[in-house]
């Protein structure tokens, strides 16, 4: 199953982040990896969490403009040239990453690394062809 | 200077006889060859025979904004279309633009109250005029050059815009009289200063301003700056385009030329007319024009009047600086912008209507105006440059529709105060 990953339309102003942390944490939604991409003037926050379509519909009853987003999530080895050897295969193939964030596994010696990319199929593809594991989302839920 | 002794400095009593036989010819005109006044004049009970003295003028309809577009393109007109000689329109912006038609005496009219415009600023044949105000449609620039050529003075028919030859041309041609919108001027005066040129080395003398708000501070500070004296010039397409009425050398209110332009102040409520020094909205009614002749025109500028004699000599009534507008229409660089044509735009770009704001400032010296767009569903993505994209789209929809650059701040949902009833769309902070 896909990884989905919750994208917030905030404005960049000073509690906003804030703001929704606290909201997702009166929820008891847990924040997995996050992301934030800004302007001078607003900002998209993309969060992993443990329950993306709950975290979704608490959301919006706050009036936030949030939605779903299929991402590709890929571990790697948590040393030099692990996330080379990933970002190499892409190039190659040409698949265009339109942003990645990765974060560190506490339980291993791994990280995880998020990609958007335009064409997912495709590289599902060239990971399998490459040999190279995709998380699914109850995996990433529950690290 | 007074260009014209025997009108402008012309016995009050006496004026009212000219001004009461212009305004009996002018009804009985419209009555008999514009349907729409025919019509309106049926509806309100009133026969040109009712119309003797200047003061039965109270008896005749208005006309509105939304009347002088509904008779596009030429409903208007009081003479057969060949003696039409020239046409111009206002920005028409908000949809179709208003015509003013002029007929060969009307830009007699048009010479003759421009020729008396410059005068105030004792322009004479010996003048260099660097007319930077539009050429084209826009009733600005031909209307300065009609004026400036009765006079004999030499007009440099530059046209707005392109700041570099402006000031090159300033120089070369030692241009002494300059005409544009006040927030040009400084615009003017900030280019100057990075390219080194000394203004008080200059021989420029007096300024023509107009065609947006400004104040006495601007007024001061333009004075400053380009070291020449700063008069308020009033005019608007609906009633001929500049030469409505003008600022002398005294700085004490714009004469009214009266003897084509009939004044009055009402209370914009209750239509009722207002005594002399009463803040109201001016109503204008063209006494002598030709082509497209307009009964009690709403302005929707905010002023009073003055009738006593100014110390220039002239007797005409002085009208104080415009003080506001009753509707909500902007004018941001001169140009005509109602908020009403950013929610059409917002329609067309996404097919959604969102809450939005409008902030109109003054940065530096130009206007500027950001839009503030509560961000929906349908606009949102994930990514930022789909978004910086979305507010370029906007943006470019905005400037192609109302003809001035703007910029668009997407805000989140509810971010925008909601009140009850009319929202409130338009925050203006510009201190004119």
């Amino acid at each position: 199953m896909a990884v989905k990953q919750i994208s917030i339309f905030l404005e960049n102003t000073k509690g906003r982040l804030a703001d929704v942390t606290r909201i997702l944490s009166e929820d008891n939604i847990n924040i997995r990896a996050l992301s934030l991409a800004d302007t001078a003037d607003f900002g998209v926050l993309r969060i992993i969490v443990n329950e993306p379509e709950r975290c979704l519909k608490v959301l919006k009853t706050h009036n936030f403009v949030a939605q779903a987003t299929e991402i590709i999530a890929v571990e790697i080895e948590d040393r030099p040239g692990g996330l080379y050897k990933i970002l190499e295969i892409f190039d190659k193939n040409d698949i265009n990453i339109e942003y990645m964030y990765a974060f560190v596994e506490k339980k291993a010696d791994n990280a995880i690394v998020i990609f958007r990319i335009d064409e997912p199929e495709k590289a599902y593809d060239i990971l399998e062809k490459n040999a190279i594991p995709v998380l699914s989302s109850d995996i990433i839920s529950n690290i | 200077m007074i260009w014209n002794d025997h009108y402008e400095t012309m016995e009050r009593d006496r004026l009212k006889q000219v001004q009461s036989r212009s305004l009996r010819e002018l009804v009985e005109r419209v009555y008999k060859k514009v349907p729409f006044y025919r019509r309106k004049m049926d509806e309100q009970g009133v026969k040109p025979s009712d119309i003797n003295q200047i003061i039965d003028i109270v008896k005749l309809p208005f006309t509105t904004k939304q009347e002088m577009r509904d008779v596009y393109p030429f409903k208007l007109l009081a003479v057969d279309l060949s003696d039409i000689v020239e046409i111009h329109t206002s920005s028409g912006t908000t949809g179709k633009p208003v015509v003013d038609a002029y007929t060969l005496r009307d830009i007699d009219t048009w010479s003759e109250v421009m020729a008396r415009t410059l005068s105030m600023g004792d322009v004479t044949r010996q003048d260099i005029v660097q007319n930077a105000y539009g050429y084209g449609l826009f009733t600005g620039g031909l209307g300065v050059h009609y004026g400036a050529r009765r006079i004999g003075a030499n007009v440099i028919p530059i046209s707005g815009g392109n700041t570099k030859r402006q000031l090159m041309i300033m120089q070369d041609f030692r241009s002494n009289v300059l005409t544009c919108t006040p927030s040009y001027s400084l615009y003017l005066a900030e280019a100057a200063l990075e390219e080194g040129i000394d203004f008080s080395k200059l021989p420029l003398r007096v300024g023509f301003f107009g065609a947006e708000p400004w104040s006495e501070g601007m007024r001061k500070e333009i004075e400053a700056k380009l070291h020449l004296k700063a008069l308020d010039i009033f005019g608007l397409t609906e009633i001929i385009g500049p030469g409505v009425a003008q600022e002398c050398m005294c700085q004490d209110g714009l004469h009214i030329f009266e003897d084509h332009f009939y004044p009055e102040i009402i209370d914009p409520e209750t239509e009722r007319l207002l005594p002399e020094g009463e803040k109201g909205e001016l109503v204008l009614t063209t006494l002598t024009k030709e082509g497209t002749p307009v009964l009690r025109y709403r302005t929707r500028d905010i002023t009073y009047l003055n009738y006593k004699t100014c110390r220039c000599g002239r007797t005409s009534v002085r009208m104080n600086r415009i003080l506001g507008r009753t509707d909500d229409m902007l004018i941001i660089r001169g140009v005509n912008v109602f908020p009403s044509q950013i929610e059409e735009v917002l329609l067309q770009v996404e097919g959604v209507e969102p809450h939005y704001q409008l902030l109109i400032d003054r940065k530096g010296q130009l206007d500027s105006i950001e839009i503030q767009v509560e961000m929906i569903e349908k606009l949102f993505s994930d990514e930022i440059k789909m978004l910086e994209k979305t507010e370029k789209k906007i943006e470019n929809a905005l400037y192609s529709s109302l003809g001035v650059h703007s910029k668009v701040k997407l805000v989140e949902p509810k971010s925008i105060p909601r009140s009850e009833g009319k929202a409130r769309r338009v925050i203006d902070k510009r201190q004119v």
